[in-house]
């Protein structure tokens, strides 16, 4: 793979990369060690049914959210590929 | 029909289906061996990694610990989660565009050094057979329980029925495996996937109804308790109250250590090479992203309902058992009695079970082989000066869940062949990875560069044979350490593998040298922390001794820093990696192009 030249994007494709899962990457900080740990104990003063709500996103919401997470993320790189592609040929 | 015939009929037909998926789809390349040719649909692929990823640990013993701990077991939820996570967005598709079969095969690369390639051979090695030798212990826990008890069991050859519920757990995986390759364990584990999941829900949604009125065991632990005016959260957490545990939701662990803990199991989990091989069996690396996504999705189903199950099930224990005479303690402790995973101390000589914070005896069970004044079966273990008298191994709750809430027996059953399907998926992924390091890295790579491809393929199934072996023995006679190291391989894989590659893609300047001094840095603190703690000198194994409050579980996280911080140290006082290899990280960087797929004959 090595011996091929790369196509030149002048490393936009690259870039936008880095902003998408920069921009996942900390709502993934957010919700597992925000909401579910750092601040697990004001959350928990409000309640959501019979949940407290820091406990619920430690248990519930967290897992609810990194599966969102990546279904963003594939639809956002299957477009910025589809927008590079056709630029390299 | 009662529950042992039931076993025997769903158990038998999942692993007839099994089979006869392996022989429909048996290997006849390396390529198929390795990574099924390449060509798995992504919905199918998704299945099987989620089956893949999801252990005995996870279908069996996570519900049962978290039942025990509370919130503090949100870090193994969270941690497996959000490792997945981690590992779809920052290692897989780079990875995956990089189009080597394993981790050490990048690492060699990257880091242009044969030493490197040999280091991370040995870590995945490591950390695949401790976790296998974890799956034949499950194995043969269910097969204890449910196929022969372990009182009146037969003794065949002198050996108990754990030892052949083992052997014959190896002889299943052995015929996969062995004979499919890659190919077969891909669609076996699509199979497993639906066996698991189905047998997890199944009793979840049953029990969901049962107590709470409410078919979704997700919503069900949220809401209020049938025909009482108050939450099942409350409920418990004044049961555990009243009987002197700490309330349910707010757990025991500071906050720093759960941090760590999550933090260390996280990366961990992201570093764990049976799963990121998973990536190389679609054909592109879009596929692989829509993969991961379906992966995460089949694996949160479970993941969002075992805590729901915790719940469940330490209400039912709380409130069926204590205080309550042994004399009329409902079948299921009884059976589980006879399988030496309860036990009851009866210290104050009252015939009524007393169950509170502590441990009842100092130990694992050791049983005597007789009975006492209630029938219950004596024990040789020293007590312990707290009141508490009951001896629950964690492992049995989801087992023994639905026994508890008296469902019906077929359901049972199908646990029964829900945790052994979770089992043996894992098991076989696991083999896989160490019959590819050892034929593709280790001969191929390093001693014999010419063999061809027949015998390739033959080295590699005598690995993945010996290797079932291996592990069937370890399953059989644990030692000690092994239950120890399974909780510590992430943490040793979070402070070696993760670092090492996420520079690798992310920082091209990163060299050889920074890359092998930042992995023995990580690993060597990482490792001494835990044997300090662990094997040297136990009892310091406390709060007040740990740094900054860090337990010996979650230093991984900070044998990763010291991973980062040492690399980059090294990196900027030694010499820029060669021109060639730049080269291949801006490739990874690029999109991918089209009609470019991976190719697996030329490797």
């Amino acid at each position: 793979m090595s011996d091929e030249t790369p196509p030149n994007n002048n490393g936009d494709y690259w870039r936008a990369n880095l902003r998408i899962v920069g921009i996942l990457m900390s709502i993934w900080f957010t919700v597992s060690y925000g909401c579910s740990i750092l601040f697990v104990d004001q959350l928990n003063k409000i309640q959501l049914g019979g949940f407290q709500l820091g406990f619920w996103f430690a248990q519930q919401g967290s897992i609810y959210v990194f599966v969102i997470l990546i279904a963003v993320y594939v639809r956002m790189m299957s477009k910025l590929d589809k927008k590079y592609s056709s630029k390299a040929d | 029909m009662d529950v042992q015939t039931w076993t025997y009929i769903i158990v038998g037909l999942t692993f007839a289906l099994y089979i006869g998926i392996a022989i429909w789809a048996k290997a006849a390349s390396t390529g198929e061996f390795y990574v099924a040719g390449a060509g798995v649909p992504a919905l199918a692929n998704g299945m099987a990694t989620a089956a893949d990823w999801m252990s005995a640990a996870s279908f069996i013993s996570m519900a049962g610990i978290i039942s025990f701990i509370g919130y503090d077991g949100s870090v193994y939820l969270m941690g497996w989660t959000g490792g997945y996570v981690l590992l779809a967005l920052l290692l897989a598709p780079y990875l995956r565009k990089f189009g080597k079969f394993t981790v050490p095969d990048f690492v060699g690369d990257r880091y242009y050094s044969k030493t490197a390639r040999l280091v991370a051979l040995i870590c995945a090695i490591f950390v695949s057979f401790t976790y296998v030798c974890g799956q034949m212990r499950g194995v043969g826990v269910v097969f204890t329980r449910f196929l022969f008890s372990e009182v009146e069991g037969p003794m065949l050859f002198g050996w108990e029925p754990i030892t052949w519920g083992v052997i014959i757990g190896m002889a299943i995986v052995f015929f996969y495996a062995v004979l499919g390759g890659m190919k077969g364990i891909t669609y076996t584990q699509v199979a497993q996937y639906c066996v698991l999941i189905f047998a997890f829900m199944v009793p979840a949604i049953f029990i969901s109804v049962m107590m709470t009125s409410n078919p979704i065991p997700q919503l069900g632990f949220g809401a209020k308790v049938t025909g009482e005016d108050v939450y099942l959260l409350e409920k418990l957490n004044g049961l555990s109250q009243e009987l002197g545990f700490a309330t349910y939701t707010d757990g025991s662990k500071s906050m720093i250590d759960v941090f760590f803990i999550t933090m260390a199991l996280m990366v961990g989990t992201a570093g764990l090479p049976h799963v990121i091989i998973r990536f190389y069996t679609v054909k592109k690396v879009s596929a692989a992203r829509v993969s991961a996504f379906w992966a995460l999705l089949f694996i949160a189903i479970l993941y969002t309902t075992a805590p729901a199950v915790a719940v469940f099930a330490r209400t039912n224990l709380l409130e069926s058992i204590p205080n309550k005479p042994y004399a009329e303690a409902p079948q299921w402790l009884k059976s589980w009695e006879d399988a030496s995973l309860i036990a009851w101390l009866d210290k104050n000589n009252d015939g009524l079970v007393q169950y509170t914070k502590g441990d009842a005896f100092v130990g694992k069970p050791s049983f005597s082989g007789e009975r006492g004044n209630n029938q219950e079966r004596l024990l040789t273990n020293s007590p312990t000066d707290n009141a508490n008298e009951l001896y629950v191994d964690r492992d049995i709750m989801v087992l023994a869940n639905p026994e508890i809430a008296q469902l019906p027996n077929w359901v049972v059953a199908l646990v029964a062949a829900g945790g052994l399907a979770a089992a043996l998926s894992t098991a076989a992924g696991l083999l896989l990875v160490i019959s590819t390091s050892v034929a593709h890295d280790l001969v191929k790579k390093t001693f014999a560069p010419g063999i061809d491809e027949k015998r390739e393929l033959l080295i590699a199934r005598c690995a993945a044979a010996g290797a079932v072996i291996v592990a069937g023995y370890f399953g059989v006679n644990p030692p000690g350490f092994v239950a120890q190291v399974v909780a510590f391989a992430f943490g040793l894989a979070a402070s070696s593998f993760f670092p090492v590659i996420i520079f690798g893609i992310f920082y091209k300047r990163m060299n050889r040298e920074g890359a092998i001094s930042g992995m023995i840095s990580g690993i060597v603190f990482t490792a001494a922390y835990i044997i300090y703690f662990k094997f040297i000198n136990p009892s310091a194994n406390t709060a007040d001794n740990w740094w900054f409050g860090v337990s010996p579980e979650g230093i991984g996280t900070l044998g990763m820093i010291i991973n980062f911080v040492v690399a980059l140290v090294v990196c900027s006082f030694t010499e820029a990696p060669p021109k060639d290899v730049i080269d291949m990280v801006e490739n990874i960087r690029q999109p991918e192009k089209e009609g470019e797929e991976l190719s697996v004959v030329d490797h």
